[in-house]
């Protein structure tokens, strides 16, 4: 989240698309109806009605894969109709810069497409630069090639009535939410957008969310109170797992994973932090060597030193192009070059799209290490359904592992707040915190590697390795400092001197000299200087009035509440709404949210700095360059959709994403074996896969088994009634669950052909309750976003029949 | 009678999360039953001696010719002056708290006719053990709010649609609460208020929410 949950109740128009927040999110609710007692208009727009419909003051559906153009049309209608935030777009997006020469759009298509890489040049795509590097604007937008101009070239196609026809959405809905959201493009509004899975489990998730990003700029709702780009996590931590890596591309806080052709640490920061010449950009990235270097001491202590390059060479390095994501890997487990597998708090058997061919895979392995809480279709996939234990060679380990109330440590939330708890029970029996065990094994493999030598030895024997209290168990504070960074010696910065061996307040402090550590550079301050723990603060005061709480617990960055908040003032400080002022310049200071940097507000032409300090030129990407389908989103279709053709133009599909083609991996778009678009998702009462909720009695009571909801129109047409069982079947698998007839889903008109949706949860597996039914997964297709790989759960192909 | 306790249990502000039915069935010490799919979210079908509350989903369309779904989170509701308790023919077999109001089943219901009390009761909430002939039903939570503490249900609500409190203060919330929606929903209404201490506010016929919403 930009913003956070509490800021939720500030806004005046939420946008919930993508998302049923109200089932997943619960407490989100709390501050979505608070916002709407005020008088706030929330709308939800989802292929099918949820409890988060029941509650909005408008909803429609569309379906299933076609955000982009939904969203594309509300481009389209703010453009048209003059609804941009007209000063906060000249100022802080990048609407007045000149789009390159080479780029161009045609039929689906962007410049410098390789079809037999499925790859873009994305030099091809380049804004122009001046001779010192620096962007070109033309701030009068009278450049037919300046970017806000060509912005309403690519989405001056997205008209009603073609957004319609790929959505099912009628237009006088579309009409209605584009209204009701685009009220909010002025100063004194704030429309905000709380989105999940729903947007980022697409081939075109990540263009999903940018689209959505590009309209917030447009109408000003970056920064402020009330607005912002809010992704709803949905495992109290999961934020935390992002923040530290739990991606294949990334090092703790966001830093680039190394990769084979750099070879040296300069050739590696080089690549992290961009130059720009323009004084007036932050640039903050232009920092990062120095956080890339503080994380070395972190990791190897007293071995990395400036002669070793602070041992970056002992750092793993993914070769050019090297996708090492679950999809991928998964794929080569298939193949058999992946030999072990440890699983931590997962159920990769029943939550990877293609359930049959991840079970497969599992077969290939010597050994799986499993550590969760309950066993799991995962850990027990041996004696699943189709698998013969006696035939399969895998050797399973299982390891419990402590439940979060039985362990003590930070959770961070999907506002980016980190908050310590406490141990409320011990473990049963043999149970160990994950921290506990992942210490252990390291401990005991670096023992090993001691007593007995081993390939490449040096990165495991100088890990340093030092997390153990006096008792000599796992100590989750020392962790959490070590993850904050110290000053390893007396460091002087503007006259003030800190102490080696105290905590780092702030990552402006980090040095780039080997003399701080810190093992994720956003979490410097989470400890103050002489080492209190400032994620264990519970005050409740909230001197703004706009529940930023900053004193309960504490936010990266720098215990900024509502990050790029310089873009809710005025170029001379000023906030753009005075009813909810976040940040004001009073008397040459910040006076509100801690802001994003000290200096003073653009206007001083001296000192002042552009607002987005994230971006290498300051201000935010209308047009972004960046992504591997395109510099605008554009509608493509899902892998499997229903529609012979893609209404937008010639290219049916994302063109840059990976097509796994082996014959377990097949897909059928517009196929009249499977004409029903199906999509999946999650219920209140069960979470994700259900590994750990179905062996609650009272949860299972209330979701008892697998079912697939269907609209009246479909069963009738398929002879279904209500509680019937049914055979849900796509080109890679099928399930038995229980036909849920309802009101809730209706069929699409696009344009002239009749589509029909189902849905299901993705809670069951076969292993408990016995009779729940299997997992949804078996169903989705094996394809990822171009960008992330995130797996396409929410738009593919199936039949229904009576079972 | 004192002037006593009252729920209020706002339907505009329920999301149907069911944390209420688990509180309760967690607080009361009340088992998981074995429920299957019939093609609902509602789940166990009715109310029994083992769920005291319970989350009842209503779906249909509206006049517009979009979808409504309505969540009514069914417990008894501890009438002013409880019709069971008349109807009971053993002395103490229902009682009421003088202090709190709440309407209590004891052990002793097991003497009584349960299509008696169940006839009587306008919303059609006892339920008796087919074993031991014990009626049981909501408590109003009597052993949590007789030490300080709101009822489980209440105590679970993320949305703060349960509000726990004096009578007189929960009808205040209630009229204010319904005023609030009229200008949006012109059918809210508080349903039976004068009659009952849990107050259920909806946005339409209750009907259309359960059949014996209303008495």
């Amino acid at each position: 989240m930009t913003n956070h949950w509490i800021d939720i109740k500030n806004s005046d128009c939420i946008l919930i698309m993508g998302s049923n927040a109200a089932e997943n999110h619960p407490i989100s609710f709390k501050w979505v109806l608070r916002a709407q007692e005020k008088g706030a208009k929330v709308i939800h727009v989802d292929p099918r009605f949820t409890r988060t419909s029941s509650k909005a003051d408008f909803y429609t559906a569309l379906r299933s894969g076609t955000d982009i153009a939904f969203l594309g049309g509300m481009i389209k209608y703010i453009l048209d109709n003059n609804k941009f935030f007209k000063e906060y777009v000249e100022n802080y997006t990048n609407a007045a810069f000149i789009v390159g020469d080479k780029y161009s759009f045609s039929d689906g298509l962007f410049a410098g497409y390789d079809p037999s890489k499925r790859k873009y040049d994305k030099s091809s795509w380049a804004l122009k630069k001046d001779e010192n590097g620096v962007y070109v604007k033309d701030p009068t937008f009278q450049n037919p090639r300046c970017v806000i101009n060509m912005l309403k070239e690519h989405y001056s196609r997205y008209n009603l009535e073609k957004v319609s026809a790929i959505t099912g959405t009628p237009t006088a809905d579309l009409q209605a939410v584009y209204e009701m959201y685009c009220a909010t493009g002025v100063k004194d509004k704030a429309g905000t957008i709380m989105y999940a899975l729903g947007w980022t489990q697409h081939t075109v998730g990540v263009q999903n969310i940018r689209t959505m990003s590009m309209i917030q700029l447009l109408l000003g709702n970056i920064g402020i109170a009330g607005g912002g780009v809010n992704a709803l996590r949905g495992e109290p931590n999961v934020q935390g797992s992002t923040d530290h890596a739990i991606l294949t591309h990334l090092l703790p806080g966001y830093l680039n994973a190394p990769q084979a052709s750099q070879t040296t640490l300069k050739e590696y920061v080089e690549k992290l932090g961009p130059k720009y010449a323009d004084p007036r950009s932050a640039n903050w990235k232009q920092n990062y060597p120095k956080y890339a270097v503080s994380l070395l001491k972190a990791w190897y202590g007293d071995a990395a030193t400036k002669d070793n390059d602070f041992c970056y060479s002992w750092l793993p390095k993914a070769d050019e192009g090297q996708d090492s994501t679950l999809l991928t890997m998964i794929d080569n487990m298939y193949e058999g070059t992946v030999k072990g597998f440890t699983v931590i708090g997962q159920n990769p058997a029943c939550s990877l799209p293609n359930s049959s061919k991840v079970r497969q895979a599992m077969t290939n392995l010597d050994w799986h290490v499993h550590i969760n809480i309950f066993d799991n279709e995962t850990a027990s996939f041996w004696k699943g359904p189709g698998l013969d234990p006696k035939k399969v060679k895998t050797e399973v380990f299982l390891l419990p592992a402590a439940a979060s109330m039985e362990k003590e440590g930070s959770m961070t939330n999907s506002g980016r707040w980190v908050q310590w708890k406490y141990k409320a029970a011990n473990p049963p029996g043999d149970a160990l915190s994950v921290g506990d065990i992942i210490y252990r094994l390291m401990a005991k493999v670096k023992e090993l590697y001691k007593k007995e030598g081993g390939a490449f030895p040096d990165p495991i024997l100088n890990l340093k390795w030092d997390y153990a209290d006096s008792k000599g168990a796992f100590d989750p504070l020392a962790v959490a400092k070590q993850i904050n960074g110290y000053f390893l010696q007396d460091v002087t910065v503007a006259d003030k001197t800190y102490k080696k061996g105290e905590c780092v307040p702030s990552f402006a402090l980090l040095q780039d000299d080997g003399r701080t550590s810190s093992g994720c550079w956003i979490y410097a301050g989470s400890f103050t200087q002489d080492g209190t723990n400032q994620m264990a603060r519970r005050k409740k005061e909230d001197p703004t009035g706009l529940g930023l709480y900053p004193q309960w617990s504490w936010c990266w960055p720098v215990n900024r509440r509502i990050i790029y908040n310089r873009a809710s003032v005025d170029p001379s400080g000023q906030p753009y709404n005075p009813k909810r002022p976040l940040l004001a310049w009073v008397d040459g200071k910040w006076v509100g949210d801690v802001p994003d940097g000290p200096w003073p507000p653009m206007a001083d032409a001296e000192k002042g700095k552009y607002p987005f300090i994230m971006k290498a030129e300051g201000v935010a990407s209308l047009y972004g360059p960046g992504l591997a389908e395109g510099p605008f989103p554009e509608h493509y279709e899902p892998l499997e959709g229903p529609l012979p053709k893609n209404p937008m133009g010639a290219q049916m599909s994302n063109p840059a994403i990976k097509i796994f083609a082996r014959e377990c991996d097949k897909f059928a778009g517009c196929d009249p074996r499977f004409p029903f678009v199906c999509t999946t998702y999650s219920s209140t009462e069960h979470w994700c896969t259900g590994a750990i909720t179905r062996w609650q009695t009272w949860l299972v009571e209330a979701q008892p088994q697998a079912y697939v909801e269907m609209s009246q129109e479909l069963a009738k047409m398929k002879n279904i009634n209500n509680g019937d069982k049914v055979i849900v079947e796509s080109a890679r698998g099928k399930v038995e669950v229980v036909a849920m007839v309802t009101t809730r889903f209706r069929p699409f008109t696009c344009g002239d052909q009749v589509v029909h949706q189902v849905g299901m949860t993705y809670n069951y597996g076969w292993l408990f309750p016995t009779d729940c039914g299997d997992s949804a997964n078996i169903l989705t297709p094996t394809v990822g976003d171009a960008n992330t790989m995130t797996p396409e759960y929410k738009a593919f192909m199936v039949n229904v029949r009576k079972a | 009678m004192a002037e006593g306790k009252s729920i209020l249990v706002d339907t505009s502000k329920c999301t149907a999360c069911r944390g209420c039915q688990v509180a309760c069935k967690q607080w009361n010490g009340l088992p998981g039953t074995k429920t299957k799919q019939v093609g609902t979210y509602q789940n166990p079908q009715d109310i029994s001696t083992d769920t005291w509350k319970l989350v009842r989903f209503a779906e249909g369309v509206k006049a517009d010719g979009k979808p409504y779904w309505y969540f009514f989170a069914e417990q008894c509701r501890h009438c002013v002056s409880p019709p069971c308790m008349l109807q009971s023919t053993v002395k103490d077999a229902i009682t009421q708290d003088d202090a709190t109001g709440a309407v209590i089943f004891t052990e002793t219901t097991a003497k009584l006719n349960h299509k008696d009390i169940l006839e009587a009761c306008p919303y059609r909430v006892p339920r008796q053990d087919a074993k031991t002939k014990v009626m049981r039903k909501c408590t109003m939570c009597f052993d949590r709010i007789t030490n300080d503490m709101p009822p489980a249900c209440v105590k679970s609500c993320p949305t703060g649609a349960m509000i726990f409190g004096g009578r007189s203060e929960i009808l205040d919330k209630a009229a204010k609460r319904v005023a609030e929606l009229k200008t949006t929903y012109p059918l809210a209404k508080a349903i039976d208020p004068d009659d009952v201490r849990v107050v259920f506010i909806v946005v339409d016929d209750p009907k259309k929410y359960y059949e014996f919403a209303a008495a």
